[in-house]
């Protein structure tokens, strides 16, 4: 286990790179805490799965140093790096039996068979793969065969960090929760540094404590759930992070108020903006209020998606989403209100802070 | 499971069917016919039964036939699939070489089966040829028209050159089909080459080999307008192999009954041993 | 209208397909949910015609169309992988199935405009597919599978390798193109929140068997059996088994509840009980809910709402909780369950009873 520097890394594929554009990943700096668990969340193409095989030694970035432990791994390979990473496609060695995949990275270090077999045990008992062992690998589900490449990362007791490329994508639903909460809990058990690389929301939120948002080559938030929710600095994050997206609405903003069309709408407190710069508020579906006082809102349709209803409307000319709770029904003359601490300001997409002592 | 059902597919079929019996069945039934019946010219016939079986397995001239047969097969098979799947594993995995090794690598294959052996006669001539006269002047004693030896070392060397491409393009796509995520996965396990071919390639390649295999058996076991060319089953019989045996029967000797019984004993043994390989190679596999 | 009447697939020994039989009208859309090797893809591929079925009839308008070969059925498909022809433009790709019906050009035009402005594709209609981007891609293909104005159109997990957000543009609009043309639709997903968010119609698959077909929302609602309910619930279904005596319910682990009075009338015995993780709450929801003790595994917190992993007498629970709760693994918590979203299983699977039947008879 260890703690992994980032220093100043940029990348291109280009052997000859120039302009910005360029650049797949463009200047990444950034710690990952020993035994921390992080997701790397983004679309395609924001340099998501580049960054985690930089840190896997499988590519040598451009520009910057990757520290593990504070000694400089840039130039090391995988195996020097002592890393196992798990892939969106689940890897196993199809002639081998289950147990002989969890031994392969052991024999190919010299591990005693005494010693094979006591930690393969423990991994087949903790990945609940132990009435498996004796089967080939290749006829098992998609979910098995992906504990089993889990499995040979776990294996090595001694690893720095587990990595993971998207390892639910062919996974089905139902086996995607187990998976997920048996994941969840060996990192708490063992503690290795899990840095995993998703472009699902859900995937990501659940699985990390801190959650990586990249776009375009570029981090835009670095923060917990928690945070990437309440208060999302970018408005990417805003429409990336909850589902629908939060909804972004242009307003004019005069101190305290900002006004959207004919309406005003109450800030936590007073801002300066300057007068050239585009000023938008965010917010998310959950903190909009569906009721009989506030604005006056048309409601385009109403879908019920069983333990809640999304509902589509427009407000002020404006499409809006909002949430209603199972049961809850939508007013003959609907309005609606903007709960205060859903609230957030936005200057030219980025957020502006509203509130004191954060 | 993905089988596609439709009645006018059939039609289609059809030209192919009748190309196929007319060429394939029709004359297989006349060489059946042609084993069982004795001739004396004149498109007289009596019948012998089994006569001309019993008597070509019972020949010397045949088992000696045979055994060289499998002894050549053999020996370019154990050289053949090897070299071929090295040099698709030396081969570039993307970038400008791919196509230029490719086309090199076809280019054998593209040359007919007689101007091979021309080509070959021609350079190993001990006087004239490349080969012939390279091995003499480095003081070797080569002369492949008088020793069996060296005329066995020609038609290999002959045969490895021709076909080795066919093995190396098809163990090529087989490796070109594996995902980069493999190679990863068994770089961070710490993998050894060895361990990566072992684990990873041959088995990925399994399928692709099988058929290289059984292509170059049944070929090989074939094989005769090479050798025919290049040696005319000589010195002596040191060449002569099934097909040039059958042929010396049916046409240098005119015994139209052997050689008919010695070309269904020959297609049943292919068939076999073809069997045998697939059932071997495919057990356990996947389908 | 599209009708399967007792439709069978068999390979060798296995039934890919189990007497399935099902009607589909017209300007309708029907989602196919299940997980991997339910039976989806084989079920598209004989309402297709791709497959004859070992046994059963399927159905066009009444008539029997087993004999009617595939280019003759018009019908347009749609795979999880973005096929289109990599050498013409985003035009000509949606023009090919017009121009291989010979449409005059100027009505290809035309069609092929509306479909790409329906699709938000008209900025790209001279670009290659390949210089797209996977949702673009994808885009395209609907758009070919549209313009072709067949009787019935399948999608197999069209957007199954697209990313999560693109999904869910994907499937927010999906809905409106379908009800602009008057075509069968029939969508394959294993996701059960995606079947929620398209609406229309869904059937649920399991091992090559029709469980359930209705009204979406119905059979989430109203599965008829464990088997639907679990099929389409994700997160997982709750299940505990509890025996009722009386106005009571004794669930395994000890916990006793009272049996919900709507339901009072069943027979008092051994059934399986099921609720989904949303109908878990850490505070009472409804004036009746009740307390049961549960130990806490592990939580998964979305941002605005945690997913509380719980074992309750051996039985592996899910409760979507609204807010952010950390707790401990180990923990042991109190949960509130609504007892009127209870749904009753017999010990064969059957639904015995659910919380919305008393909606629905009053």
């Amino acid at each position: 286990m260890a703690r992994i520097d980032l220093e100043h890394i940029r990348h291109s594929y280009l052997p000859a790179a120039t302009s910005d554009a360029d650049y797949a990943l463009k200047e990444v700096h950034h710690s990952w805490q020993d035994g921390g668990a992080y997701a790397l969340l983004g679309p395609s193409g924001c340099g998501k799965t580049t960054l985690l095989n930089i840190i896997s030694g499988l590519l040598t970035p451009s520009h910057g140093r990757v520290l593990f432990d504070g000694r400089d791994v840039t130039g090391l390979s995988p195996e020097g790096r002592n890393i196992a990473q798990v892939f969106q496609f689940p890897v196993v060695y199809d002639t081998m039996t289950v147990f002989q995949n969890l031994a392969f990275p052991l024999r190919n270090r010299g591990i005693g068979e005494a010693e094979v077999a006591r930690r393969v045990g423990e991994t087949m008992e903790m990945l609940e793969l132990t009435a498996f062992a004796g089967r080939r690998a290749q006829r098992l589900t998609a979910d098995l065969k992906q504990k089993i490449s889990l499995g040979r990362g776990l294996v090595r007791s001694d690893v720095n960090a587990i990595l993971f490329d998207e390892p639910l994508t062919v996974i089905d639903p139902h086996m995607k929760w187990q998976l997920r909460s048996q994941l969840k809990l060996l990192h708490r058990q063992f503690g290795h540094t899990m840095v995993y690389v998703t472009h699902d929301q859900t995937e990501a939120l659940t699985f990390a404590d801190t959650v990586v948002v990249m776009y375009e080559g570029e981090i835009v938030q670095i923060g917990t759930p928690e945070q990437l929710f309440e208060r999302p600095r970018h408005t990417f994050v805003g429409y990336f992070i909850g589902s629908p997206g939060m909804n972004v609405l242009p307003v004019e903003v005069d101190g305290a108020t900002a006004r959207f069309g004919s309406q005003s709408i109450g800030l936590p407190r007073a801002v300066e903006i300057a007068h050239d710069v585009r000023t938008e508020i965010g917010i998310r579906p959950e903190y909009v209020r569906i009721g009989t006082r506030g604005m006056p809102l048309v409601v385009t349709k109403l879908e019920d998606i069983g333990r809640q209803k999304i509902v589509r409307a427009t407000l002020e000319g404006r499409a809006i989403c909002a949430i209603l709770a199972e049961g809850a029904e939508v007013p003959a003359h609907p309005r609606a209100s903007f709960d205060p601490k859903g609230i957030n300001l936005y200057a030219d997409s980025w957020r502006v802070e509203t509130e004191d002592g954060r | 499971m993905t089988r596609t059902w439709n009645n006018r597919a059939w039609f289609m079929v059809f030209p192919v069917l009748a190309l196929v019996a007319f060429n394939a069945i029709i004359p297989l039934m006349t060489v059946v016919n042609y084993s069982v019946q004795e001739t004396f010219g004149n498109n007289l016939f009596f019948f012998e039964g089994v006569k001309w079986y019993e008597e070509v397995l019972a020949s010397s001239r045949f088992h000696a036939a045979l055994w060289r047969q499998f002894l050549f097969t053999g020996t370019i098979l154990l050289i053949e699939i090897p070299l071929g799947v090295a040099i698709a594993l030396a081969m570039p995995r993307s970038g400008p070489w791919v196509s230029v090794c490719l086309v090199l690598m076809a280019l054998p294959l593209l040359i007919p089966w007689n101007v091979v052996g021309a080509m070959w006669n021609i350079m190993a001539l001990p006087d004239i040829g490349l080969l012939g006269h390279t091995l003499r002047q480095l003081g070797i004693d080569y002369n492949f028209t008088r020793q069996p030896g060296d005329a066995w070392f020609t038609i290999v060397l002959m045969d490895v050159w021709h076909w080795t491409s066919l093995v190396v393009l098809l163990a090529y796509a087989g490796l070109r089909s594996i995902p980069d995520a493999y190679y990863q996965a068994a770089r961070i396990d710490g993998a050894s080459h060895w361990s990566v071919f072992r684990y990873i390639q041959l088995p990925k390649m399994r399928r692709v080999l099988t058929i290289a295999v059984l292509l170059r058996f049944m070929d090989s076991f074939m094989i005769y307008t090479e050798p025919f060319v290049l040696t005319g089953g000589g010195p002596g019989n040191a060449t002569t192999f099934l097909s040039i045996d059958l042929v010396k029967a049916a046409l240098g000797e005119f015994n139209l009954g052997i050689a008919a019984a010695m070309s269904i004993i020959y297609f049943l043994m292919t068939l076999l041993v073809c069997w045998i390989f697939y059932t071997l190679m495919m057990r356990g596999q996947d389908q | 209208m599209l009708e399967l009447v007792n439709v069978s697939k068999r390979v060798g020994n296995e039934a890919h397909i189990d007497d399935i039989s099902m009607r589909l009208e017209r300007g309708t859309l029907n989602v196919l949910l299940g997980p991997t090797l339910a039976g989806k893809t084989t079920l598209m591929r004989l309402m297709a015609g791709l497959e004859r079925p070992t046994s059963g009839d399927v159905r066009v308008d009444g008539a029997s169309v087993l004999d009617v070969p595939v280019q003759r059925r018009n019908v347009a498909m749609v795979y999880q992988q973005f096929i289109n022809y990599p050498s013409m433009t985003v035009y000509d790709n949606i023009a090919s199935p017009l121009r291989l019906a010979r449409i005059d050009a100027a009505s290809i035009d035309r069609r092929v405009r509306r479909a790409a402005e329906l699709l938000r594709l008209t900025p790209f209609l001279d670009r290659l597919p390949l210089s797209l981007s996977g949702g673009q891609q994808q885009r395209t293909a609907l758009a070919r599978a549209i313009v072709k104005d067949a009787g019935l159109v399948l999608l197999d997990e069209p957007l199954a390798n697209l990313d999560y957000k693109l999904r869910e543009e994907l499937r927010e609009e999906l809905p409106k193109i379908f009800a602009e043309s008057g075509a069968i639709y029939v969508y394959a997903t294993t996701e059960p929140s995606e079947a929620l968010l398209l609406g229309g119609n869904t059937a649920t698959l399991s091992q090559g068997r029709l469980t359930q077909f209705g009204p979406t929302i119905d059979v989430y609602r109203r599965p008829v059996d464990l088997v639907t309910a679990r099929t389409f619930s994700d997160p997982p279904m709750n299940v505990v088994h509890g025996t009722k005596a009386g106005h009571v319910l004794e669930l395994e682990g000890g916990g006793r509840i009272p049996f919900p009075p709507e339901l009072a009338d069943i027979a008092d015995a051994g059934y399986l009980i099921g609720f989904r993780a949303h109908h878990l709450s850490l505070t009472p929801s409804a004036p009746d809910s009740v307390a049961l003790s549960a130990r806490v595994n592990v939580v998964e917190i979305t941002g605005s709402e945690s997913f509380v992993h719980l074992d309750y007498a051996g039985q592996q629970w899910v409760m979507l909780a609204p807010g952010i709760h950390d707790f401990e693994t180990g923990r042991i918590v109190d949960v509130h369950l609504d007892i009127h979203q209870l749904i009753i299983f017999d010990h064969t699977g059957r639904t015995v009873a659910g919380h919305e039947r008393v909606a629905k008879v009053g």
